[in-house]
């Protein structure tokens, strides 16, 4: 009878990764790509990682009901779903990245950084070396997310604790500061030496600045340069109704790319993008109305999408399993929006811009949906109706594209095949 | 004959009772949709980790009304750890909602989605505000 039951277990097993195989585990992608789960409910997985060796960390917003924060996948059999799952650390945070050996991971406060073995296993768990810390997080935007440039130098945004810098955040006829304060510590990119111990605020540089919140940055080895994605500010027709429908509000601003170079200046919190106008509009905590320029001295986006989608993950694609059209090109994780509410919520998929000589060469388009698990063109009205959220990604050695999702705690594994 | 106007009377009197009560909620529902929508959803149900949900929290439907009429007139500004998850944007607060606005849309919160608790009364939002 156990027999049976185990025979019966196995084949319930083998059936359902079969038929997850068969439905590209739930997602809708392009012409002659394939999906598998290739992790499921290992904890809230914001960004990933992958060695050389195609062995993936995942960085968890809390520890999972393990205890551990650091998930280590391996895939030792190659059928597209990790086969051995172990962990560590206890802190919770986004950010995490590998080069060579070489393991950082983020808390709200503070970068680490651990050494892998030849397998790809960490060696010091429990003793990292800080390499950051004492950073700002005041719960809002609190997350650290980080990657590497070609010199060992580590960015990290640091998010600003609040929406649009008014004297009381978020309350309706507060005016903004000027200048805003929270620009010296918080609201953009600092940079840091990847290798040195200890670094606090005064040993790293404010690469870039009037940037609300970065989670996804990656480093484009094309340009040789940073990119980033803002999440745009909310509420405007919360607190501005006299300038902005509730329809309005739902498509402003824009969520924005950016590439950046030392000293560049967004114009977060006194400007906005609006896509419509696609001018830098004045925010109306600093006398704007929807219509009054602003932001002579802050940069244009490279890339504009619709509003609120929340852009959790960049990746510049430089693998070449995919079809050449995809090479260089930029992979978006949109963790999907809350607050067009009450219209239908927008994102919960990933998006792909094609790139030609670091330049955007077409419109952006939908890459990989379904991440929210509703049928057919159902939106999600409520956040917590979506199964899976989007939220990092990773290329694998083999050009395969990760995606980790931090509602359910999956990971799925894209790859083309002609 | 006096018996039956009573009785009568008294019918009356709690029918008005049920048509007020069920204005008051009426008035709720208006000021959540203005108000508490955008962040709490249309569900009830919150954002994952951002905004606490009140469908089916220990904390909406629990007997602690004077917090609960703290946190709508002074906001809230923690991270909040709420039935095993953490929430961290900040609760706009609402220093301008009249006594009778915070028993409204309280009662409308504590009884909508799958929320089955006591309504919120004038007299209960003033004896929480005199508390403090």
């Amino acid at each position: 009878m156990k027999q049976l039951k185990n025979i019966l277990l196995l084949l319930t097993i083998a059936v359902s990764f079969s038929l997850s195989a068969q439905n590209n585990a739930g997602l809708k992608l392009p012409e002659g790509f394939k999906a598998t789960l290739f992790a499921d409910t290992i904890g809230s997985a914001r960004h990933i990682t992958i060695t050389s060796n195609g062995v993936i960390f995942a960085k968890l917003m809390y520890p999972n009901k393990a205890g551990k924060s650091i998930i280590r996948l391996e895939d030792a059999n190659m059928d597209g779903v990790a086969d051995k799952i172990t962990g560590w650390a206890n802190y919770g945070g986004t950010g995490i990245y590998v080069k060579g050996k070489d393991l950082y991971a983020t808390s709200d406060n503070d970068v680490y950084l651990y050494q892998l073995n030849e397998k790809d296993e960490v060696i010091n768990p429990l003793s990292p070396k800080t390499i950051v810390k004492g950073l700002i997080a005041k719960n809002q935007h609190a997350s650290k997310s980080i990657t590497l440039d070609g010199q060992n130098n580590v960015y990290v945004n640091i998010g600003a604790y609040s929406n649009a810098c008014q004297e009381k955040d978020r309350i309706k006829g507060s005016k903004g500061m000027m200048p805003c304060p929270i620009l010296d510590s918080a609201g953009g990119i600092w940079k840091f030496d990847g290798k040195k111990e200890n670094q606090v605020y005064g040993d790293g540089k404010r690469y870039a600045t009037g940037l609300r919140n970065v989670v996804g940055l990656d480093w484009n080895t094309k340009t040789n340069s940073l990119f980033v994605m803002q999440h745009g500010r909310d509420q405007l027709n919360s607190f501005y109704p006299e300038y902005y429908s509730d329809a309005q509000s739902a498509e402003l601003p824009a969520e924005t790319m950016y590439e950046l170079h030392d000293g560049d200046n967004v114009g977060w919190p006194y400007v906005y993008f609006d896509p419509y106008q696609k001018k830098k509009i004045l925010s109306p905590e600093y006398g704007g109305d929807g219509k009054k320029e602003g932001g002579e001295n802050a940069i244009n986006p490279t890339v504009f999408f619709p509003a609120h989608m929340a852009p959790n993950a960049l990746l510049f694609y430089t693998g070449s399993q995919f079809p050449e059209k995809y090479k260089n090109g930029a992979f978006i994780a949109f963790h999907g929006s809350w607050n067009r509410a009450p219209l239908p919520q927008e994102g919960y998929f990933v998006a792909f811009v094609p790139f030609k000589n670091g330049k955007p060469s077409g419109e952006w388009e939908i890459f990989a949906n379904g991440f929210s698990g509703l049928s057919g063109d159902e939106k999600v009205m409520n956040p917590r109706k979506a199964k899976s959220r989007p939220c990092g990604l990773a290329q694998g050695p083999d050009g395969s594209l990760y995606v980790s999702d931090d509602a359910r705690g999956s990971i799925f594994k894209i790859s083309y095949s002609k | 004959m006096i018996g039956k106007c009573l009785v009568f009377l008294m019918v009356f009197l709690l029918g008005t009772k049920a048509i007020v009560n069920a204005q008051d909620l009426v008035k709720g529902k208006k000021l959540y949709e203005t108000r508490c929508l955008v962040c709490h959803q249309a569900d009830g149900g919150g954002v994952p980790n951002m905004n606490a949900p009140l469908d089916g929290s220990s904390n909406v439907v629990g007997n602690n009304i004077a917090r609960l009429v703290r946190i709508i007139k002074n906001g809230y500004s923690e991270k909040i750890a709420l039935d095993g998850y953490y929430y961290n944007n900040v609760m706009t607060p609402n220093p301008d909602l009249k006594e009778a606005d915070i028993a409204n849309v309280l009662s409308y919160v504590r009884t909508s989605w799958s929320n089955k608790a006591s309504k919120i009364t004038l007299a209960q939002v003033q004896a929480a505000l005199k508390k403090k």
